[in-house]
């Protein structure tokens, strides 16, 4: 009797590989390779790095935090750090601005309007050396087109140092990023836009809001969710910016645009010290890693997204 | 509370024309349905009355106000959505509070009139909820108390009971029309469903394609439709209708296309040679051995009466009977019909003679 309850161990083998648990492993096994050669080892290989005085063609010996203790002491590691807060903080504020103010615009009601998004997205499709190599162009101390357009208007009588003074190369990095980043931005919340209930806005308008209260009380909160997810991806991709900033400036003048990518990249490959680049690098996971909870708390459900189907 | 007034409106989308010159008088605090199948424009019209919509031409007035360049906001309207559009990030006291913050009242004012919709509607112990957290009539109950709340001039209803299971609508219905009946508010309400607009109006508008077929009392309509429209439109099941003439040797006789001849209650003024037809109610039929002879097609007993369908002067009718009939399809019936009940129609015009 008994003998019948337990099923011969190759039964339970064959209900262990049909059930859920063992179909979910053997999909996630692709991935899971794929993120350990591809992601996990080049991390633990930067980190590893970082403790060690590695160089060009030379592995190096495990120092401990010496590398760390230099940088601690190294101002040009600072304005980097320094650099990077500031670009991610102004570049992401502009482009959340200027890409919810495009979304806006795009989801009304205009003519042309599929031709309108298609161009919206250019910018973003454009691959970024290409972009940045226009930029490079338009920023140009002598042929810049913005310093010859504003020369023919009689604004100013010498051309526009873009790149060469840290003040206006600062600003100008941050002109390219942003007009390369709205896009993504742009199109995402127009999505997000796109999933509002027109009848929402117009129960508020019966209800007495105007528009400026049907924004901020109707659109804004409905929004909340995706603008955490789209801000969370766009922090991350311009906190390790590099392409832009290594095209345009290299880093400088003076190290004034120097992001901690940046920096990184130039002291390891260029300068040689493997172990020094590496340690850089690492400085920003604790950057990464306070965007990366801030999304996550961000975007957890809220209590009105909780419960019930719609 | 207010009168509402359309006079001569119309609306064309793009170059279509879709409302195409609508009249339509609604006293104070009457409650009146629009009614008509799907894509009529009833909720163009609608919205056209909530400032949703602009008006092409013609005026509506609310009160003595011609509103045509009047906001939405400025109407002093509430509408209740078919997608009941609640705001899905505020509680359900938020919701009903709405316009009332908007307008910048004091937490005491909200809640002295929050606090007795809710009872009213019975949300009482659901005002902490948000709208995902409750079932298609709770939330049907939710846009209703936002619209009471205002206590505005006139109430909108868009199809508001049509994505509710049918024992929940006929539920609503009655609910909906006590509410009526206990803040007297002007109401105009739009549904496809002839039944809630016969349960409900005061008065029914019908419309079709654009424009109104027939205004008038829920009963005037079923007594006395205007038109083929009307007549086919109002009443479940829907009225027979046959083709034919008057019978030129007596015009208390309808003839019908293959010679039957049928009891008409009062003498028709019209040449037999004009093309007409004979309407009449499936409840207005009775079985009579002197009646009309008719083969059984299709018998539904649901209980507490027999439906059923037989061919008729040639044609397919439905009878509805109140008693309970032992007939197999293939059968003949003998069917009285009450004279004093039927309806003439030119076949052309489609108008009631
Ligand atoms: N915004 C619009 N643009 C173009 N056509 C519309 C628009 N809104 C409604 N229509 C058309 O107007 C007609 C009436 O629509 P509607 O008033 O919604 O009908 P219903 O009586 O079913 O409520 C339909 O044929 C619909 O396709
Ligand atoms: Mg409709």
């Amino acid at each position: 009797m008994s003998s019948q309850s337990i099923p011969p161990p190759k039964a339970r083998m064959t209900d262990w590989l049909q059930s859920r648990n063992a179909t979910g492993l053997l999909f996630m096994l692709p991935a899971a390779a794929f993120l350990i050669c591809f992601l996990t080892y080049p991390l633990g290989l930067g980190v590893w790095l970082g403790f060690t005085d590695a160089k060009i063609g030379r592995s190096g010996v495990f120092i401990g935090l010496e590398n760390y203790w230099y940088l601690w002491h190294d101002p040009v590691f600072w304005t980097s750090v320094f650099n990077t807060v500031f670009y991610t903080l102004i570049a992401s504020v502009l482009k959340f601005a200027l890409g919810l103010w495009l979304a806006l615009i795009l989801n009304e009601h205009l003519p042309f309007k599929s031709f309108f998004r298609a161009i919206v997205l250019l910018p973003w499709v454009v691959p970024t050396v290409l972009s940045a190599l226009a930029f490079w162009w338009i920023f140009d101390a002598q042929f810049s087109i913005i310093s010859w357009s504003l020369m023919q208007l009689g604004w100013i009588d010498a051309p526009i140092n873009f790149l060469g003074d840290p003040t206006n190369a600062r600003i100008s990095v941050i002109a390219a990023n942003v007009w390369r980043g709205i896009p993504f931005i742009a199109i995402s919340l127009l999505a997000g836009l796109q999933t509002i209930s027109p009848s929402l806005q117009e129960a508020a308008s019966l209800d007495g809001a105007t528009s400026w209260q049907r924004f901020r009380l109707v659109t804004l909160p409905m929004l909340t969710p995706i603008i955490a997810v789209v801000m969370t991806f766009s922090v991350l991709f311009t906190f390790t910016d590099f392409q832009l900033i290594y095209v345009l400036t290299k880093g400088g003048p003076v190290n004034a645009t120097h992001l901690m990518a940046t920096l990184s990249f130039q002291r390891g490959i260029p300068g040689g010290q493997l172990g020094e680049g590496a340690a850089i690098a690492v400085a920003m996971i604790p950057f990464l890693l306070a965007a990366i909870l801030f999304s996550f708390f961000g975007l957890q459900r809220r209590k009105w997204q909780q419960g019930g189907q719609d | 509370m207010a009168s509402v007034e359309f006079v001569n409106v119309r609306k064309s989308f793009g170059s279509q024309p879709i409302i195409k010159g609508v009249d339509v008088q609604i006293e104070d605090g009457e409650f009146v349905i629009l009614v008509g199948p799907s894509g009529c424009g009833k909720s163009t019209l609608l919205r056209m009355l909530a400032g949703l919509e602009n008006i092409s031409a013609g005026e509506i007035r609310i009160g003595d106000k011609v509103v045509n360049r009047v906001p939405p906001k400025e109407r002093d309207i509430a509408m209740v959505f078919q997608n009941y559009a609640l705001y899905p990030h505020m509680t359900v006291a938020d919701n009903m509070a709405f316009s009332l913050t908007l307008k910048g009242e004091s937490k005491a004012v909200i809640d002295a009139r929050v606090k007795p919709a809710a009872e009213i509607l019975g949300l009482t112990h659901l005002l902490e909820r948000y709208p995902r957290q409750l079932s298609g009539g709770q939330r049907q109950r939710v846009a209703m108390g936002r619209a009471i709340v205002r206590d505005p001039q006139v109430f909108l209803f868009d199809e508001p009971l049509s994505n509710l299971d049918a024992k929940l609508r006929v539920a609503m219905r009655a609910e909906i029309k006590e509410l009526h009946q206990r803040l007297k508010t002007t109401t105009v309400y739009v549904t496809h469903d002839q039944i809630e607009a016969m349960t409900m109006a005061d008065k029914i508008v019908v419309m079709h394609d654009g424009r109104v077929e027939q205004i008038g009392a829920p009963l005037e309509l079923y007594d006395r439709p205007a038109n083929l429209f009307v007549a086919g439109f109002i009443g479940s099941p829907s009225m027979n209708m046959i083709s034919g003439c008057i019978d030129p040797s007596d015009p208390l006789s309808f003839v019908a296309k293959d010679g039957t001849k049928l009891p008409v209650g009062k003498p028709i003024d019209a040449s037999p040679d004009r093309p007409l037809v004979y309407g009449m109610r499936p409840e207005f039929m009775r079985l009579d051995p002197a009646g009309i002879p008719a083969e059984v097609v299709v018998i539904e007993p649901t209980g507490a009466e027999t439906q059923i369908i037989a061919k008729l002067a040639g044609t397919e009718v439905t009878c509805v009977f109140h008693e309970r009939i032992a007939a197999r399809p293939g059968d003949t019936l003998h069917i009285g019909i009450d004279a004093a009940a039927i309806h003439i129609f030119d076949e052309t015009t489609g108008l009631r003679l």
